[in-house]
């Protein structure tokens, strides 16, 4: 799955049996071409569509190759509520998600060990959201949260939410879609750390007289690091990228747009092709900036 | 004394935590019995006639996205499964040049976000001039499944012992014949797993589809779509039926995984 591309480990001694021969060119050859083909020039792509300027023929939708460096600073200007608001939801969505997952993968990881059957259970209820169609989830809360829902008029009767609020088409309601997607994410690279925990370390913990809390503290997280550092990027990335969450026949409105929603825009609807491409360009950079930076101080770079 | 709230908590918060998972799956599944007419947003009464007549709405929408879906998936699933094995084969097994960046060519696309991917696809394919329909979203979903199989059917591929292979080749097996009788049977169910993994994502993939697809309508873009205008109660059918089937397909595997565990475990 996923997660396990952060987690896979050289065994010891593998390096001494790999063998030198034609036929690993073989072997990668098709499959790395096809990666060059349509994910690495593609990038290239990007790259050159993004420096575009409008055709000299005025032709909307055409646009002619050239170094225009500055498509980069006007869509900044243009877009710049939409950049910070893509990396602010995703950074609180992801914090969210590991309050939400950290108990939970620590009860199926430790806790539920003597109980393998209702372990494998509990890991196919976390991936079962996987099963029903993505945006069809997101359209369920969507009605479940709805101004007419049973759960929306109970918390206004209740005077929890003021009589004229609603939840959907609100940041709130956004980051709640884009942290109930990405969960899964970020429980099941969590549980595979936990599930190997020696819990042997914990007892050692107490048995110096440590707190349950800093046994917590001291042992169980940074045990846990890399399920942590997995499960953040690969709730993060998607989560910075997404625009089905915050679309507005989704979850969203119109203050709550993100990078992607422009991205799509631009591409799909207005045919501003450069804008689009250089605001993935953008997204793919600050991504790789974060990630880099995240693993080099989380002190995971064995990971990649 | 002391820990016996504490005893209790997890457990309870665990049962809450899954219970929350399930509502918009239960919620998808109850609304496929609505007795609705175009949108599927009030309850109206309990039907089966949307589970018997799926394809009878819209003219048959549904399901040509549906069918659209299952085609791009499983050309996709092949492609990349092939492809992607072949690479786990050579990373495990063998000694060649430019490994790390063999490695981070395979990682990238996993860290770039969708919308990413799908953009730069768009942007090549135009600047090429390939019209987009049901190839280039094949193309773009066996480019974002490879590295996902790779990852799975390597960490299948280290944990196979050579020995048995040598052990082939020491009884006078070709090289074919090694590979057809002891190493593929033996990578097989990562590759199946990774086969899965790939349809899964696929099948539920919209930000790269949607980039890439012209007028091509899949299942989750259908969704897309009509999501303005209201969603017709045979959607929830399809989604309905599609989650059970990979219910049942994963608690299969699951248990035949934990049997064939006790037997080994029996056998000593």
């Amino acid at each position: 799955m996923a997660f396990a591309a952060f987690a896979t480990t050289t065994g010891p001694g593998e390096e001494l049996q790999r063998r030198r021969s034609p036929i690993a060119l073989l072997l990668l050859l098709p499959g790395i071409l096809y990666l060059a083909l349509f994910f690495l020039t593609p990038l290239v792509s990007l790259v050159l569509t993004s420096l575009q300027v409008p055709s000299a023929t005025g032709e909307p939708g055409v646009y002619d190759p050239a170094f225009k460096w500055e498509n980069y600073v006007t869509v900044i200007n243009d877009y710049l509520p939409h950049i910070l608001r893509s990396f602010g939801y995703a950074l609180i969505a992801t914090v969210l998600a590991l309050a939400f997952s950290y108990p939970l993968a620590y009860f199926i990881g430790v806790k539920a060990r003597p109980w393998p059957l209702l372990q494998s259970l509990m890991l196919v209820l976390v991936i079962a959201p996987f099963f029903i169609s993505f945006l069809l989830r997101t359209l369920a809360w969507k009605q479940l949260l709805s101004d007419e829902s049973f759960v929306i008029t109970t918390l206004k009767a209740l005077s929890v939410m003021p009589p004229d609020a609603h939840f959907t088409g609100t940041p709130v309601a956004v980051i709640f879609g884009l942290t109930y997607n990405f969960i899964p994410f970020m429980t099941l690279p969590l549980y595979t750390t936990l599930e190997r925990l020696d819990v042997r370390y914990l007892e050692a913990g107490s048995d110096l007289y440590a707190s349950p809390l800093q046994v917590f503290r001291k042992v169980t997280i940074p045990l846990s690091m890399p399920g942590i550092v997995a499960g953040t990027l690969l709730t993060f990335i998607p989560a910075a990228g997404d625009y089905v969450n915050a679309s507005r026949s989704f979850l969203g409105g119109s203050d709550t747009q993100m990078i992607g929603n422009v991205i799509e825009a631009n591409f799909l609807v207005l045919e501003n092709y450069p804008a689009a491409a250089a605001l993935s360009i953008i997204l793919m950079s600050v991504i790789l900036v974060i990630v880099t930076i995240y693993i080099r101080r989380a002190g995971t770079e064995e990971l990649l | 004394m002391k820990f016996s709230l504490g005893k209790w908590l997890l457990p309870v918060y665990a049962v809450l935590a899954l219970t929350f998972l399930m509502i918009p799956i239960i919620y998808t599944f109850i609304f496929s019995f609505n007795d609705s007419l175009k949108s599927n947003i009030t309850w109206r009464g309990f039907t089966l006639d949307k589970w018997l007549n799926v394809c009878k709405v819209q003219g048959g929408a549904v399901c040509e996205a549906f069918g659209n879906s299952l085609i791009i998936g499983a050309v996709a699933t092949v492609a990349a499964t092939v492809m992607g094995t072949m690479i786990a084969i050579a990373i495990v097994r063998y000694k060649f040049k430019f490994r790390s960046a063999t490695s981070l060519l395979l990682f990238l696309p996993m860290a770039t976000p969708e919308v990413v991917l799908g953009a730069g696809l768009a942007a090549q394919f135009l600047s090429v001039g390939v019209p987009k329909d049901m190839t280039t979203i094949i193309l773009a979903h066996t480019m974002f499944c490879i590295s996902f199989v790779v990852v799975t059917v390597k960490a299948r591929v280290a944990s196979l012992d050579p020995a048995l292979e040598e052990a082939g080749r020491d009884l006078y097996g070709s090289p074919s014949q090694v590979f057809m009788r002891i190493t593929f049977p033996l990578l097989l169910p990562g590759i199946l797993a990774a086969a899965l993994l790939s349809f899964a994502l696929s099948f539920d993939d919209f930000i790269i589809t949607n980039f890439n697809s012209g007028s091509v309508t899949t299942f989750p873009k259908y969704i897309y779509i009509s999501a303005s205008r209201g969603i017709p109660a045979e959607a929830n059918v399809i989604a309905s039926a599609v989650f059970l089937i990979a219910l049942v397909v994963v608690v299969t595997t699951q248990v035949s995984a934990a049997a064939r565990a006790k037997r080994l475990a029996k056998l000593g």
